[in-house]
C-alpha cells in the first residue's frame, strides 16, 4: 500500500497513530501532581516535537544516506521563517502561501549553498557549508537590517499591507482558511486534562507526510544511489554515475526540509530572528540526528523528540522542586544530594544532555534506535531459549514415559 | 584498426617522464596485457586512459571518439569499465544491490532522479543482476553484506559489476596483486570464463607472468615510459629486449 514493503507500511502507521494520540499519551501524569512537571502535552512543545522531527527527517536524507555532514542547515531553517514571516505581512495569514515559500527560498538557497560546498567532501564540506550558515547568521543580524529587521527579529505589524486579508483590528493570527493555529481544545478526563491544538495537528499532519515522503526515497534507486555514494564514490564514478547532481540533490531536498521546519516555526508564532541561523542550532540537528540513529527511518524523530523534551522539562527543574523531592531525607544528606544533582539541572541541562550523547555514540552507534533493536534482541532470544527449555521438559517427559 | 587507439601520450610529473611517447593498439575481442617492471608507468597509462589523468600531449580514441578530457563517468557510459587493484565495491551494501547500481547506470545515464519508483519494482533491473550473479556463481550470497564477502568474492563481485553493464573494454589494474596461488588461478579460470562466454575485450595491467601467459592473446613491455615491444606471448619469453628490461643488464 502507498508503494510501501509491510515493514515499512508499520512504521508509518505506528508513527501517525503515536502523533495523532500525542497529546494525551505525552500527558501522562494528572495536572496538579508533583510529576505534572514531566507532562510533555503541550501544544507550544508538541508543536516543536514535531517541527525539528521535520527538521532532522530531512537532514537525514542528506547525513544519513550520502554521509555529508552539514554544519550549516540551520541557515535554511531561518531562511524558511524569514520567508513565511514576509508572507504574513505581504499576502496573508494564511499559513499555505507562507509555507509554500519557506520551502522555495530554502530550495534556492541549497541549490546555491550546495553547488559550492559540494566540490569538496569530508571536513572541507563541513567547514564550508557552517561558513555559509555563519555568514548568513551576520547577513541577516546586521547587513541585511531592511529585509530581516536585525536583532530585534522581523515581526508582524498593524501597518503590513496583507493585500489578501483586508482590514483587520487588533495584530491578526496565523491561520488555515480560517481555523487559527493558536486555536486549543482542552479535554478534562477525571484528573487529568489534554489540549488538542489546530496548530499541532497542523504540523504533525506535514511531519507525516515529510516522514512518507523520506521513506520513499530511502526505499527509491534514487536513495540506493545515494548510499552508494557514501560508501565508495569512486566505485560509483568508476560505474559510469555522476555523484555531485545526486549529492546536491539530496542536499536541496534536505534544504528544502529545513525551509518547511523554519516555515512551520514561523507559522505557529510569527516571528523569526537571526539566532535561529546561529551554529548551534545547526549543530543542535546534528546531535538530533546522531542521537536517534543517522541512516535510519525513524531515528531522527526520535532524537528531535529527545532533545526537546530535555531542554524544555530538565531545564525547569530547579533546586526548590528538588527540596521537594528529596524532603523525606535527614536535612544534611538533602542538601548534598540536591548539591550533587544541581550541575544537571535547570540551566545545566546541556551537561545531562553531553553526557547522554556520549554515552550514546560510545556504546550505541547506530543510535537510539539500535538500542531498542538491542533490547528487542535480548527479549527474543530469552523467548527462544524458554521455548528451548520448555521444548527439552517436553522430549524428556516424553522418553520418561 | 584497433578499438582503443593510444597515440605519442605524453606524461609527465615535474622532472620525471612517467610516459613517453606511447603507442598502443588493442584490437577488439583480444585480451591483451601490458606488462613491465616497477615504474615503467603501466598505472598512469592506464590513469590516462579512464579520465584520472590527463596526458600532456597525445590522443587516445576509444572507438573511434576521443577519451581525454572526459569524466570517469562520461568514459564509464562509452563502453570502458574498470577493475582496480584492490577491489572497489560498495561495501555498506548487499551483494544485490551492489550489481543493480550499475545495471540503473546502465539504463538511466549519469543522473536520474528516480525517487518516486521503489527498488523492489524494478524486476528487470533485478533480474538482470541475479542473472549475472548467478553467471559467477555468487547467487547464493545476494542478501550478504559485500563488506563481510572474502577478498576472492569481493573480486568476482567486482566483476560481475563490470560485466553487467556490457562494456565494450574490460580494463584490469593487477587482478591477481596480492591473492595467494589458488585465489590467482580462481581468477584466470573466471576471467577465461568471461571471455569463452562473450565478445570483450580486455586490457590486463599484470605483473604475474603466469597469468599473462595464460590470457593474454597480444602483450606489450613497458618499460622507463616506453613500449619496447608487442607480441604475442610466445614471441615474448625468450625476446632479448624484454629480458633486459626486467633483468638490468643485458647478458653477455
Amino acid at each position: 500500500m502507498l508503494g510501501l514493503e509491510r515493514r515499512d507500511l508499520t512504521i508509518l502507521i505506528a508513527v501517525a497513530v503515536i502523533t495523532l494520540f500525542a497529546p494525551i499519551i505525552l500527558n501522562p501524569f494528572p495536572t496538579g501532581s508533583a510529576l505534572a512537571q514531566f507532562n510533555a502535552g503541550y501544544p507550544d512543545l508538541m508543536q516543536r516535537f514535531v517541527i525539528f522531527g521535520i527538521f532532522a527527517i530531512g537532514f537525514n536524507i542528506l547525513f544519513g544516506l550520502t554521509g555529508y555532514l552539514s554544519f550549516g542547515h540551520a541557515a535554511f531553517l531561518g531562511i524558511g521563517s524569514y520567508s513565511a514571516v514576509w508572507m504574513f505581512k505581504l499576502l496573508s495569514m494564511n499559513v499555505i502561501p507562507a509555507i509554500l515559500l519557506s520551502i522555495v527560498m530554502a530550495g534556492l538557497f541549497a541549490l546555491v549553498i550546495g553547488f559550492v560546498s559540494l566540490r569538496r567532501s569530508g571536513i572541507y564540506f563541513s567547514i564550508l557549508t557552517l561558513a555559509f550558515a555563519q555568514m548568513s547568521y551576520n547577513l541577516a543580524y546586521s547587513v541585511l537590517t531592511p529585509v530581516t529587521n536585525g536583532e530585534t527579529g522581523l515581526q508582524i505589524t498593524l501597518s503590513d499591507p496583507r493585500i489578501l486579508d483586508g482590514e483587520s483590528s487588533g495584530l491578526p493570527v496565523t491561520s488555515l482558511f480560517g481555523a487559527e493555529m493558536r486555536d486549543t481544545t482542552t479535554l478534562f478526563v477525571g484528573p487529568w486534562s489534554w489540549d488538542f491544538s489546530v496548530g499541532y495537528y497542523f504540523c504533525a499532519a506535514l511531519m507525516l507526510v515529510a516522514f512518507y515522503i523520506s521513506v520513499r526515497i530511502f526505499r527509491s534507486p534514487f536513495g540506493m544511489m545515494l548510499r552508494a555514494v557514501k560508501s565508495n564514490q569512486q566505485r560509483m564514478n568508476y560505474t559510469g554515475l555522476n555523484s555531485r547532481p545526486y549529492t546536491l540533490a539530496a542536499f536541496v531536498i534536505s534544504g528544502m526540509y529545513a525551509g518547511l521546519a523554519g516555515g512551520l516555526l514561523a507559522a505557529m508564532d510569527p516571528l523569526a530572528g537571526a539566532d535561529r541561523m546561529q551554529w548551534t542550532a545547526s549543530g543542535e540537528v546534528v546531535l538530533m540526528t546522531i542521537l536517534g540513529g543517522a541512516g535510519t527511518l525513524i531515528g531522527p524523530v526520535l532524537g528531535a523528540g529527545f532533545i526537546k523534551y530535555f531542554e524544555n522539562i530538565f531545564s525547569k527543574i530547579n533546586d526548590g522542586i528538588l527540596h521537594q523531592w528529596f524532603a523525606f531525607m535527614p536535612d544534611g544528606l538533602e542538601n548534598f544530594v540536591v548539591a550533587v544533582i544541581h550541575p544537571f539541572i535547570g540551566k545545566g541541562w546541556h551537561l545531562t544532555l553531553g553526557i547522554m550523547f556520549m554515552l550514546v555514540v560510545i556504546f550505541l552507534p547506530g543510535g537510539l534506535v539500535e538500542g531498542a533493536s538491542r533490547v528487542g534482541r535480548v527479549f527474543r532470544r530469552r523467548d527462544r531459549k524458554a521455548d528451548h527449555v520448555e521444548s527439552d521438559a517436553a522430549r524428556q517427559r516424553a522418553a520418561a514415559e | 584498426m584497433g578499438i582503443l587507439e593510444v597515440k605519442g601520450v605524453n606524461k609527465r610529473f615535474g622532472g620525471l617522464q612517467a610516459l613517453g611517447d606511447v603507442n598502443l593498439s588493442v584490437k577488439q575481442n583480444t585480451v591483451h596485457a601490458i606488462i613491465g617492471p616497477n615504474g615503467a608507468g603501466k598505472s598512469t597509462l592506464l590513469n590516462c586512459l579512464v579520465g584520472k589523468l590527463m596526458p600532456d600531449s597525445g590522443s587516445v580514441m576509444f572507438d573511434g571518439q576521443s577519451v581525454l578530457g572526459r569524466k570517469p563517468h562520461e568514459i564509464n557510459q562509452m563502453g570502458i569499465s574498470r577493475v582496480f587493484q584492490t577491489p572497489e565495491i560498495f561495501a555498506d551494501l548487499s551483494v544485490l544491490e551492489n550489481v543493480m547500481i550499475p545495471c540503473f547506470a546502465r539504463r538511466d545515464g549519469a543522473f536520474r532522479l528516480h525517487a518516486y519508483e521503489t527498488v523492489g519494482s524494478e524486476r528487470d533491473i533485478r533480474g538482470q543482476a541475479e542473472h549475472m550473479l548467478e553467471d559467477v556463481n555468487m547467487a547464493d550470497k545476494r542478501h550478504m553484506h559485500a563488506g563481510s564477502l572474502s577478498r576472492g568474492d569481493k573480486r568476482r563481485l567486482e566483476m560481475a559489476m563490470c560485466l553487467v553493464q556490457e562494456p565494450k573494454l574490460l580494463l584490469l589494474d593487477e587482478p591477481t596483486a596480492g591473492m595467494a596461488r589458488a585465489d590467482t588461478n580462481n581468477t584466470i579460470d573466471l576471467l577465461k570464463e568471461i571471455k569463452a562466454k562473450r565478445d570483450i575485450t580486455m586490457c590486463i595491467i599484470e605483473h604475474d607472468m603466469h597469468v599473462v601467459f595464460s590470457l593474454a592473446e597480444r602483450i606489450t613491455v613497458l618499460a622507463q615510459g616506453t613500449p619496447l615491444v608487442e607480441e604475442t606471448p610466445e614471441n615474448i619469453k625468450g625476446h632479448p629486449k624484454v629480458r633486459e628490461a626486467y633483468l638490468g643488464e643485458a647478458q653477455v
